[in-house]
């Protein structure tokens, strides 16, 4: 798969299959295509996919909008969580549920079983209520931010996750309670993709697969020893390989 | 032929039935309002407070003009022994001597108010004696109907007497499928230490034309919130001037405008700093939509005395389509050497990567939108005060946004 932003190449022939309940991870230098691989999956109308397919479940994700994609049950942890200002976090939530819920056919959530299952979900990843009523993201901490990354997950229910550098900005505690709110969430059938440039946060979610992505294309794929080994020796003997 | 010819050809023809169907305080100043609309016509756009506006071409229709009398009955008791007290008068049976205030707050040089001044027969007033405060807001629903294109002249004069309180909502809405065009002015007196919080809503029709002048005198010590809410409308060209005239005073401007396909909306206005220690607000938001065009122009004028000045003015808008327009036109005009002053105002589109975040969630487009649109304004209406008005308001600009507000929901177009 092929795809580009603002005219430039980025992703020069991607082919990566990840099947149900596998975790893969995505590590690479800056700049090689991590988060245009990700933005193009979950649809970003900012990138073009200029060559290729995107399969989900035998669907054709390119012929989806970007909302039919997350009722299909893609979900992407943002590297930058958006602020949404005079929008709160519960009418936020409501809204992204029950167009999901009428997604599937379902009847939209009443108002007490919806407030039940945010506070339930809120406890997952150990966040407050009062930021609840806050409008998204606003005035939120980087670790918050994250957080409410996860929280979001837990009350949408994917089947597949992109976490894009949910790592990047966490520390220690938060990054642990992140990392096993995620775990708590996953099914047999959850599959992921783990986007991050340091082995910490793959101590607590542990990848089947790990890929290198260079320069627009996947050059090496192994299994968790090479996080390990790019952690301890950076990317310079893969460039090396390649050269 | 320009459009004010038939106007003065009217008043010439009808002016001695209009003051007929008057009274004296309102003709003693009615031939003078003529001669003034006669000399100056119609403001072209070269005029500054009018370049938004095609003025000529919006009374150039021939619209035939209601002399209707105005009735307003006692208000009667809601049970036995809650006697309630009448605070809306008809002008021509009010119970005080309007001549010192009628027609003198308006600017008499204002075309606009010159025509209505000289074609009104009747009008509202709201009278508040000293130290009175309504039991509840008093509520004012203009009702637009008629069979034929119709020109409506209405006046309003508001009086708090010292110490008096008041909260006045004035709706506009239309009953007919018609053309109908509208001047008002409306004249306050708040005297000292009287408080007013207004709103003007309006819910029209693309046929209505409205020409709203408020003009609003404060005393010393007191406080005016005027809100200014154009839900649906055809065009519409509000003009609010405030006078603060007393120390200690303060006024605050708040605008909502929503508009989309052609319907246009240009607000104008002016707070004037007369004296010193007074403070000023001013918000205005704007969402406009398909082709619509909106335009806004406030100016602060901080004379020369008027030192310890207060003031901040914003103007805020969302383009919500490529082909809307707007314009925005923040005015400080300080003349004192002591105050404390600001002004800005943006114009902004949809924020694409808000966008592009709810709809990963699942969030359909349409939606994600009028999420946006809605939480821009709600800026603006979390300032009202008056709680049963706020939250009808959130429900109609909601709607509004989501399209189901194309008419005025209780008129009976509708039904």
């Amino acid at each position: 798969m092929h795809a580009t932003v603002g005219g430039k190449e980025i992703l020069k022939g991607v082919d990566l299959t990840i099947k149900d309940g596998e975790i893969h991870a995505l590590m690479g230098t800056n700049g090689a295509g991590k988060s245009t691989l990700s933005n193009v999956i979950v649809g970003n109308p900012a990138y073009e996919v200029t060559e290729g397919s995107i399969t989900f479940n035998g669907q054709d994700l390119l012929a989806m909008k970007t909302e039919e994609r997350a009722h299909a049950g893609i979900f992407m942890s943002f590297q930058a969580p958006i602020e949404i200002p005079g929008v709160s976090m519960t009418n936020f939530m409501r809204a992204a549920v029950n167009a999901r819920r009428q997604a599937l056919g379902k009847e939209p959530l009443k108002s007490t079983d919806f407030l039940k299952i945010m506070r339930e979900k809120r406890k997952l990843v150990e966040i407050d209520q009062k930021l609840m009523n806050r409008s998204v993201n606003e005035g939120f901490s980087g670790g918050e931010r994250k957080r409410n990354e996860i929280f979001q997950m837990a009350m949408l229910e994917p089947t597949f996750c992109i976490l894009d550098e949910t790592d990047s900005g966490l520390d220690v505690d938060a990054l642990r309670i992140v990392a096993e709110g995620f775990n708590k969430l996953r099914t047999e059938e959850t599959s992921a993709m783990v986007i991050t440039h340091y082995q910490r946060l793959l101590d607590y979610i542990k990848p089947d697969v790990v890929h290198v992505l260079i320069d627009g294309k996947i050059v090496k794929t192994g299994g968790p020893e090479l996080a390990l080994k790019i952690e301890n020796e950076g990317f310079d003997w893969i460039k090396a390989e390649l050269a | 032929m320009k459009s004010e010819q038939q106007y003065i050809e009217l008043y010439n023809e009808a002016g001695a039935l209009i003051k007929q169907k008057s009274c004296p305080v309102m003709n003693a100043v009615r031939d003078e309002a003529f001669r003034v609309f006669e000399a100056k016509g119609f403001p072209s756009k070269k005029v500054e407070r009018y370049k938004y506006t095609d003025v000529d071409a919006a009374f150039a229709p021939n619209y035939g003009i209601s002399l209707n009398p105005i009735e307003i009955k006692a208000p009667q008791p809601c049970k036995e022994g809650d006697a309630r007290k009448q605070y809306v008068f008809s002008l021509k049976n009010a119970p005080i001597d309007l001549a010192p205030y009628y027609n003198n707050v308006a600017d008499k040089a204002d075309a606009l108010t010159a025509l209505n001044t000289a074609l009104v027969h009747d009008g509202l007033l709201i009278y508040v004696p000293k130290n009175e405060c309504p039991a509840d807001p008093i509520q004012i629903d203009n009702w637009l109907q008629g069979t034929a294109a119709t020109m409506m002249n209405r006046r309003v004069l508001v009086i708090l007497e010292q110490g008096a309180q008041a909260t006045i909502i004035i709706n506009d809405h239309a009953a007919d499928k018609q053309r109908f065009l509208t001047t008002q002015v409306v004249e306050v007196v708040c005297k000292d230490n009287s408080h007013l919080d207004m709103y003007e809503i309006e819910e029209t029709t693309p046929l209505c034309s409205r020409f709203s002048n408020v003009y609003i005198r404060e005393g010393r010590d007191c406080s005016v919130k005027h809100n200014s809410i154009t839900l649906f409308n055809g065009q519409t060209r509000n003009l609010c001037d405030v006078y603060l005239t007393g120390e200690n005073s303060e006024v605050t401007l708040n605008g909502c405008v929503i508009t989309d396909k052609n319907q246009r909306v240009d607000n104008n206005t002016l707070i004037d700093h007369q004296v010193s220690n007074c403070n000023s607000n001013e918000l205005y938001k704007y969402v406009v939509d398909g082709q619509s065009v909106g335009a806004f122009a406030g100016k602060i004028l901080v004379e020369k005395d008027a030192q310890k000045t207060t003031s901040q003015e914003t103007n805020s808008n969302l383009c919500a389509s490529s082909d809307a327009r707007m314009f925005t036109q923040p005015m400080l005009e300080i003349y004192a050497d002591d105050v404390k002053c600001a002004h800005g105002s943006t114009v902004g589109v949809m924020d694409e990567t808000a966008l592009f975040y709810m709809r990963q969630r699942g969030i359909p487009e349409d939606e994600a939108r009028t999420l946006l649109k809605n939480a821009f304004m709600g800026q603006v209406i979390d300032q009202i005060q008056l709680r049963p008005l706020r939250d009808k308001l959130y429900v109609k600009v909601e709607k509004r946004f989501r399209g189901e507000l194309d008419k005025c929901e209780d008129c009976r177009l509708c039904k």
